[in-house]
């Protein structure tokens, strides 16, 4: 066993994230922890989250002080054995922070990934943000309903360890045009096919949340030499049930009071919506064309408070290796819609989360991604 | 997102809404500059930039510069209004409107009104408030007051670069006599701006900060004195909801009586004189509405009551300051 | 040039209106009948009448506080204007605005004014609509003596000039500014005045109807084609006080019955069309008739017609969402 000490530093959860603050530790110093273990909530302005361990090992000091304000990359926790002294500890530390410093010089001139735009066959915008370079198809995250390419912050930048990856925002969403067309699942996987066209993507691994999902099913039943493999996390399209409660509460509230309990209904833990969360959701809704995008999606994908398109049938004609993940608390989309799905669907159901296991179960979907876009 | 200005912002809404409806247009005294001049046409884009480049691109059909004529091309913007164009009028210095007041207040506001309903008089009048320039007494008044006094009239004061855009386009878009008061002193902060267009709504104020301790209410540039007053006392576990009005009138009465009553104690922060401004017509309105749950009497920190001063030791002592307002907010805590 | 029968007989018949409708008024006001300050235009018909007959609902005029005459020939409804100036719900502008603030956009008319030298600048504004949208349309502003020393007056004749608008300072001189006299409180001339801003500049006598449309005639034509603002100042008297309670005891004792024997301006229509054999007396005795009949209905239903109520109170302040 090498003896050798390992840092704990300020993830970073998506582009936008500078800094963030350990809210509270969930370990003492002293204790044994393994890699992927929850030990500290961490709170950013975007969004507040558990903090899964990089590595295993003894806890030796906990740098972070709860309540402080730390770039990303500082230093939150030192990890040892015990056969290393104090004293290497100090001098750890004293050197890491030095280290930190030239670093965040660098970092404040480095150049960010930034989003960028094509223009689709139709003429519409599809904006996207790519990161990582890899051999083989690229992962293409799609995001649900009112959602964007930030909805990834805890999962691109994982797989873009491995592969080339792409988080793309659907007509009517993020930087996107916001001519929705028709406005149902069928639209939005053409609007994906176009863009992939003007990409020059032939495959690529599918990763789509909730409408997303149903888009990704639909492309990988209909156009299966497009589709090198597709995970569905919270698929629409498994079932007529869907939350108009939600739907409709997010297209409605335009007090970020009354739109708290609705976004509070995406996740098992309300503590990860921010209040920054909740602006950018109000900022998103007052661009001109959302408000009529969102109620022609709701229109179309959700007539008389049910799903229009009911893809269970689909299943059979993907020939991509394919799997389901739902979170079992979901108040969005019944987790038992996953349930009895035909052939030998691979389901993951995650007990601890709600219609968000990418981000509330970041690392272990991470994995499931990583092993099915292999 | 990008980070843009608060000036860049406001010529983003100007532009965006001047290529959707070919009856925006924009008036006032160099909005373009060179005007008849031999040398740099749009030489000014406005006394601090604000307009530049809309010229070049919409034409000088669409872009007027005026001569020093307040109440005539006020006047004008209110009769073109009434009769088809959805004008854009600077009022340079809103300390100029006493040459054109009964254009705004007389005629403008009360077309509606008193011609039973049969008038629409979209005009928007951008203008130019607040002291810490140096500028003086005839440069440097917020006077929104006077304004927010005139039933018929709408007033709007965005607190950033953000809150401008979706702020102006909204009063392009709505059909009534809008005052969009811009703060000199804000010009180069910046914000997080979408590129696409979006409007906010009036009448909703904005809540930026959340406590349980004080409500502290206020509008326009003092929005982020506010802000940081908040984020400092936070860390001493005194908890500030922060309410920015966004616009005076309509006003947002919903929240303001629902802050104050959550918290009980209440700070309201207008830099304009104290006599009859909006600390005055909040604390009132806090007072009749919900009395029984104050804890104790309202703080308004405001300017003083005497004209802005020009020496820079003065000036400073007439803005309402971050220090000003944390001593009311600990004042209202019993702790000042 | 010739008007044709049917325009000389709706020039007239105008005329005829409005000298009924200020009649009635005068009579119902001293009655105790009407609220507030009234201003009334008999005597001064021609001036309106002669411009307005040149204009269709796209030209756009805006009025002084005596506001009636330039509404009626501008075609608005004098049903709508007697129960506005009754303060009724019916009326032109819901009995919101009065007599003073007596409007209808959907005809041109930008309204009677309250403020001394409030039309020059919204006629401006008018003006730069007619141009920016190509309406072919002209504007109009009919300023009084004492209007015309208003700084928003001068300011207009600048901007309408540099501006290049299609734009009209019509000067109705009647001799006084509420008491004081014209002839005391103008300094220069006011055709002295418009030239001074680089406009043409006429007068004209504004008790006798052809000169007035004759005259008016050129400066809308300048104004529609693209050749800029002109001022027309016309010498009118006003028959009764300057409001209705005024006994103009600053004029001359026979300063109206004078001007009236010889210079009324629908006893000189009539002369002149009469002797030219255009329409015969008899033709014209009906008019008159029919004008007092239907002035005196408008009377009759104002007073029936009922007033606005409370939830009238605070509707249309505003037309976007408040």
């Amino acid at each position: 066993m090498a003896s050798e000490i390992h840092s704990i530093v300020m993830p970073k959860w998506g582009l936008a994230m500078e800094e963030g603050i350990v809210t509270a530790w969930q370990i003492d110093a002293g204790a044994t922890i393994a890699k992927g273990q929850e030990i500290a909530d961490i709170e950013t302005s975007k969004i507040a989250n558990v903090f899964e361990s990089p590595v295993s090992g003894k806890v030796r000091r906990l740098v972070a002080q709860p309540g402080e304000t730390l770039p990303v990359g500082a230093l939150l926790a030192v990890v040892a054995d015990d056969a290393i002294g104090d004293a290497d500890i100090d001098a750890y530390v004293a050197k890491f922070n030095e280290a930190l410093k030239e670093m965040l010089a660098a970092r404040a001139s480095e150049k960010k990934p930034e989003p960028e735009s094509v223009e689709i066959a139709g003429g519409r915008k599809i904006r996207y943000l790519k990161l990582g370079v890899g051999e083989g198809p690229p992962v293409v995250f799609i995001h649900g309903f009112g959602g964007d390419l930030n909805n990834w912050l805890f999962n691109q930048e994982a797989l873009a360890e491995t592969h080339t990856t792409y988080a793309i925002d659907l007509p009517g969403h993020g930087g996107s045009s916001k001519d929705v067309g028709a406005g149902g699942v069928g639209a939005m996987t053409s609007a994906l096919v176009a863009w992939m066209t003007a990409m020059k993507i032939d495959s690529a691994h599918l990763v789509g949340h909730s409408m997303g999902g149903a888009v990704a099913l639909l492309l990988a039943s209909t156009q299966t030499a497009k589709v090198a493999s597709a995970t569905l996390i919270c698929p629409a399209g498994l079932g007529p049930e869907i939350s108009m409660e939600y739907i409709n509460g997010f297209i409605e509230m335009s007090r970020g009071k009354k739109l708290e309990p609705i976004l509070q209904m995406l996740v098992a833990n309300p503590a990860l919506v921010t209040r920054d969360m909740i602006e950018d959701v109000l900022k998103f809704k007052r661009i001109d064309g959302v408000d009529a995008a969102l109620k022609k999606m709701r229109d179309t994908m959700f007539p008389g408070g049910e799903q229009a398109a009911i893809l269970r049938d689909a299943f059979d004609n993907v020939k991509a290796p394919l799997q389901v993940i739902v979170g079992a608390q979901d108040r969005v989309l019944p987790a038992a819609h996953a349930k009895s799905l035909p052939g030998n669907v691979k389901v993951q159901v995650f007990d601890n989360a709600g219609h968000m296991p990418h981000m509330e179960a970041a690392s272990d979907v991470n994995r499931l991604i990583a092993e099915i876009a292999r | 997102m990008a980070k843009k200005t608060y000036r860049q912002a406001i010529n983003e809404a100007l532009r965006q809404e001047m290529e959707r409806d070919h009856r925006v247009i924009i008036m006032g005294e160099d909005v373009a500059g060179g005007l008849g001049a031999p040398g740099e046409q749009d030489a000014w884009g406005g006394p601090l930039g604000v307009t530049k480049g809309l010229m070049p691109k919409f034409g000088r059909d669409r872009v007027l510069d005026t001569p020093i004529t307040e109440s005539a091309f006020i006047g004008a913007a209110a009769g073109a209004a009434a009769t088809g164009l959805r004008p854009v009028a600077e009022l340079m210095f809103v300390d100029f409107l006493g040459v054109c007041f009964d254009q705004i207040f007389n005629q403008a506001a009360k077309f509606k009104y008193m011609f039973g309903g049969k008038a629409v008089t979209p005009m928007v009048i951008r203008t130019m408030y607040g002291a810490g320039f140096r500028a003086a007494s005839q440069h440097s008044q917020c006077l929104y007051p006077l304004f927010t006094h005139i039933p018929g009239l709408k007033v709007v004061l965005p607190s950033n670069a953000y809150e401008a855009k979706g702020l102006l386009a909204q009063s392009i878009r709505d059909d009534d006599p809008v005052i969009f008061f811009e703060h000199k002193a804000m010009y180069d902060e910046t914000a997080e701006v979408p590129d696409d267009p979006y409007t906010i709504p009036f009448g909703e104020a904005n809540v930026t900060r959340e406590g349980d301790d004080v409500t502290i209410i206020t509008m326009g540039r003092m929005v982020n004195f506010c802000n940081q007053v908040a984020d400092k006392l936070a860390k001493e576990k005194i908890g500030c909801t922060v309410v920015d009005l966004r616009t005076t009138s309509p006003l947002d009465t919903e929240t303001v009586l629902e802050t104050a009553s959550e918290t009980g104690r209440v700070v309201v922060v207008d830099e304009s004189h104290p006599r009859c401004n909006m600390a005055a017509d909040i604390s009132a309105l806090i007072c009749s509405e919900a009395f029984d749950d104050l804890k104790g009497p309202i703080k308004m920190v405001t300017a003083p009551h005497c004209p802005v001063p020009f020496s820079p030791a003065l000036e400073d002592l007439y803005v309402p300051s971050p220090a000003k307002i944390e001593a009311a907010v600990r004042a209202v805590m019993g702790k000042g | 040039m010739q008007l044709s029968r049917d325009d000389l007989i709706k020039a007239y018949k105008r005329m005829r209106t409005i000298r009924e409708f200020e009649d009635a008024v005068h009579d119902e006001f001293s009655a105790g009948n009407i609220p507030g300050f009234v201003h009334l235009y008999a005597g001064e018909e021609a001036s309106g009448v002669g411009v307005c007959m040149h204009l269709e609902d796209r030209d756009v005029i805006a009025s002084t506080h005596r506001g009636h005459g330039h509404c009626i020939a501008k075609g608005c409804d004098e049903q709508g204007m007697m129960q506005e100036i009754f303060g009724k719900k019916d009326g032109l502008c819901g009995g919101k605005g009065g007599s003073m603030h007596i409007a209808d956009l959907s005809k041109g008319m930008m309204g009677a004014n309250g403020i001394v030298g409030g039309g020059p600048p919204l006629i401006c504004g008018a003006a730069l609509t007619a141009k920016t949208l190509k309406t072919g349309g002209v504007a109009i502003a009919f300023v009084g003596d004492g209007g015309s020393n208003q700084g928003t007056t001068f300011e207009s004749y600048n901007l309408a000039k540099v501006w290049n608008l299609p734009a009209i300072f019509i000067v109705e001189d009647n001799g006084y500014a509420e008491s004081t006299a014209s002839k005391w409180s103008v300094g220069g001339s006011q055709v002295g005045r418009g030239k001074g801003f680089g406009m043409p500049a006429i007068e004209v006598d504004g008790s006798d109807f052809f000169a007035v449309y004759e005259a008016a005639r050129e400066v809308i034509d300048r104004a529609r084609s693209g050749g800029g603002p002109s001022l027309m100042h016309v010498k009118v008297m006003r028959y009764y006080g300057h409001f209705e309670g005024d006994a103009a005891t600053y004029k001359a004792a026979d300063e109206v019955a004078k001007y009236k024997a010889t210079n009324d301006p629908l006893s000189v229509f009539r002369n002149r069309v009469t002797q030219a054999h255009l329409l015969d007396s008899k033709t014209l005795d009906e008019i008159d008739k029919e004008c007092k009949q239907r002035i005196q209905q408008c009377v009759a239903t104002a007073k029936s017609s009922s007033m606005p109520t409370e939830a009238d109170l605070l509707t249309d302040v505003y037309t976007s969402a408040y």
